[in-house]
């Protein structure tokens, strides 16, 4: 794959009237080239399977919604319902825990605490996939460090369940959270919080009444946010519960390496497209609400 | 008032402390106190012998440096180009880098996987097909590189057009024309130093994306570095955690670099979960 740089750029142009036209829409023709390949193929395949059946026999391809209907029925549509449920529960306890600690540190006029927590919060925000699974492992599953040492197996905690994995998406979850929502609470006037305590308002009635409106639409973006990560999680689940909690990303895994039945393979690019749908749906709720939230911060 | 505040937020930011940091206390435990043996430092002594851990580090800093290669020298003639004219393709190529975000990476690689088939099945008679052969060559798959660009395609534009946002572009390519500067030189020599926290930052984002990348890899049957700790995982637990506290490190030192860069603190979110 060789990518050369727009000849546009390199033309000597003269005239300042051309110069301004020259460079504009020619540089940005190999970036669309590119993505309609790179992005474009595979989209199309999406659809196209979703949407079509192979004939074992004949190899003649015909259109049909089977696989749709298929998708959101049985096992399939188990696990989609066990992938939102869990991105859901996921991405409001994320929020929830994750406002608490952005406040604390916004609130705190130490400048290393909020640096470290800050930058601590980036690199935990990357750190999913295999690593975080196989950390957790080591913490909390059946031979962890934990589950040895407080006797954790007797009590019937089990990491490889619905729960255990929430507790670990957390791990990703939460810091994501606090880097999402801190310029939000930056963006909180001081004086709107003395205005509101001279006019005899209290802690909470300022926080129900000023500062929870204006951080609406932040907090609401966060939330989709993290449901869009949670949702899209593959490595973590796929590394450290296998199969034992039903969820879509592990069902087109399983697809696609074969594990179907015969006739069923298209049901794959069937649930690619419902993940998809849901989170294209997702990203929709995002932009607006993040554009909104940017207005307040820049007012 | 204040002291009830105090003590609040002390309790908090405790809490945050101890469910961060056990899991990593934990592991490097696990890593070093395995039953029956006591202490031991085999599990990192180890990982340099094992079979597999330098090709497959190897494969995914080759993927790395080609994805951030190819993605740059896409992304910053266009983002340029648009700071200097066309402003009505800004729009057009926003939604295009944002498009990714929509298809998560497992429905990505289903398409893929579905058009990599199509060409033996179609293909096997015309010049195309030795493209595809080429593309997933084992020793370096190409096919990677162009699904890592798209993947990283979101993270870059933002951090490439939050950098361009900072400078005047227009007066410095116009000033470097009038000095006499052809068009290569001006974006060579004014704009890109510039730049330079901004391709930092794009390059870092996409080197950390590319490390970690595991749902792609794996299910395309390649064995970059992410797919190497899992394959090992299943048959030496301490050492794949052992590597897992020393690639979380790593991605620490990235970022933290990222920031001394003057690249800024990265504000960006690619959970890869």
């Amino acid at each position: 794959m060789t990518t050369a740089l727009p000849r546009a750029d390199v033309a000597p142009v003269a005239s300042a009237k051309r110069r301004r036209r020259a460079p504009g829409w020619l540089a940005v023709v190999p970036l669309l080239v590119f993505v309609a390949i790179a992005f474009g193929l595979p989209a199309v395949a999406i659809v196209n399977g979703a949407f079509s059946v192979d004939d074992a026999t004949t190899g003649a391809t015909t259109y049909t919604g089977a696989n749709m209907t298929a998708s959101l029925q049985g096992p399939y549509l188990t696990a989609l319902l066990g992938s939102v449920k869990l991105s859901a529960i996921s991405a409001a306890l994320g929020a929830l825990l994750g406002l608490p600690l952005a406040q604390a540190v916004v609130s705190s006029r130490s400048r290393w605490l909020r640096e470290a927590v800050l930058t601590a919060s980036g690199v935990l925000a990357n750190f999913g996939g295999v690593p975080l699974a196989f950390a957790f492992v080591a913490t909390l599953g059946n031979a962890g460090v934990l589950t040895v040492h407080l006797g954790l197996k007797d009590t019937g905690w089990d990491l490889y369940s619905f729960w255990g994995l929430i507790l670990v998406y957390l791990y990703f979850l939460i810091p994501l959270m606090v880097l999402t929502i801190t310029p939000a609470l930056d963006g909180l006037r001081s004086q709107w919080r003395e205005a509101a305590l001279n006019n005899g308002a209290t802690g909470v009635q300022y926080w129900r009444h000023v500062a929870l409106p204006v951080l609406a639409p932040s907090l609401l973006g966060g939330l989709v946010l993290l449901f869009g990560s949670a949702f899209a999680a593959y490595a973590t689940a796929a590394a450290m519960v296998g199969s034992a909690v039903p969820l879509v990303t592990l069902q087109i895994a399983d697809a696609l390496s074969g594990n179907v039945l015969v006739g069923q393979e298209n049901v794959a690019l069937a649930l690619s497209l419902d993940m998809v749908l849901v989170a294209g749906l997702v990203m929709a709720v995002y932009l607006p609400l993040q554009r909104r939230s940017a207005r307040w911060l820049d007012a | 008032m204040a002291r009830r505040l105090t003590l609040w937020r002390w309790v908090v930011l405790g809490l945050a402390a101890l469910y961060f940091l056990v899991p990593l206390a934990a592991s490097a435990i696990f890593t070093v106190d395995v039953p029956g043996q006591g202490l031991t430092f085999d599990a990192y002594t180890k990982i340099l012998s094992t079979d597999g851990f330098l090709s497959s580090l190897l494969l995914s800093l080759e993927l790395a440096v080609a994805t951030i290669a190819v993605v740059l020298l896409l992304m910053v003639p266009a983002v340029v180009a648009l700071r200097l004219g066309s402003p009505r393709l800004r729009p057009v190529v926003e939604v295009v880098c944002s498009l990714p975000l929509v298809v998560p990476p497992i429905a990505f690689v289903a398409g893929i996987a579905t058009v990599l088939k199509w060409g033996p099945e179609h293909l096997s008679r015309t010049p195309l097909f030795e493209t595809f052969v080429v593309i997933q060559n084992d020793r370096f798959p190409v096919v990677l590189v162009l699904a890592y660009v798209v993947m990283a395609l979101p993270f870059v534009y933002r951090a490439l057009d939050s950098g361009l946002r900072a400078i005047d572009v227009r007066t410095l390519v116009e000033a470097a024309r009038s000095c006499g500067a052809s068009w290569p030189k001006a974006l060579v020599r004014a704009v890109l130093p510039n730049l330079r926290g901004a391709l930092l930052n794009a390059s870092f984002l996409t080197l950390a994306l590319v490390l970690g990348e595991f749902t792609v890899s794996h299910l395309l049957g390649y064995t970059p570095f992410a797919v190497w700790i899992y394959n090992v995982g299943g048959e030496q637990a301490q050492m794949s955690v052992a590597v897992s506290v020393l690639s979380l490190l790593l991605t620490w030192v990235l970022l933290l670099a990222l920031a001394g860069a003057g690249g800024g603190r990265t504000r960006n979110a690619n959970s890869r979960g």
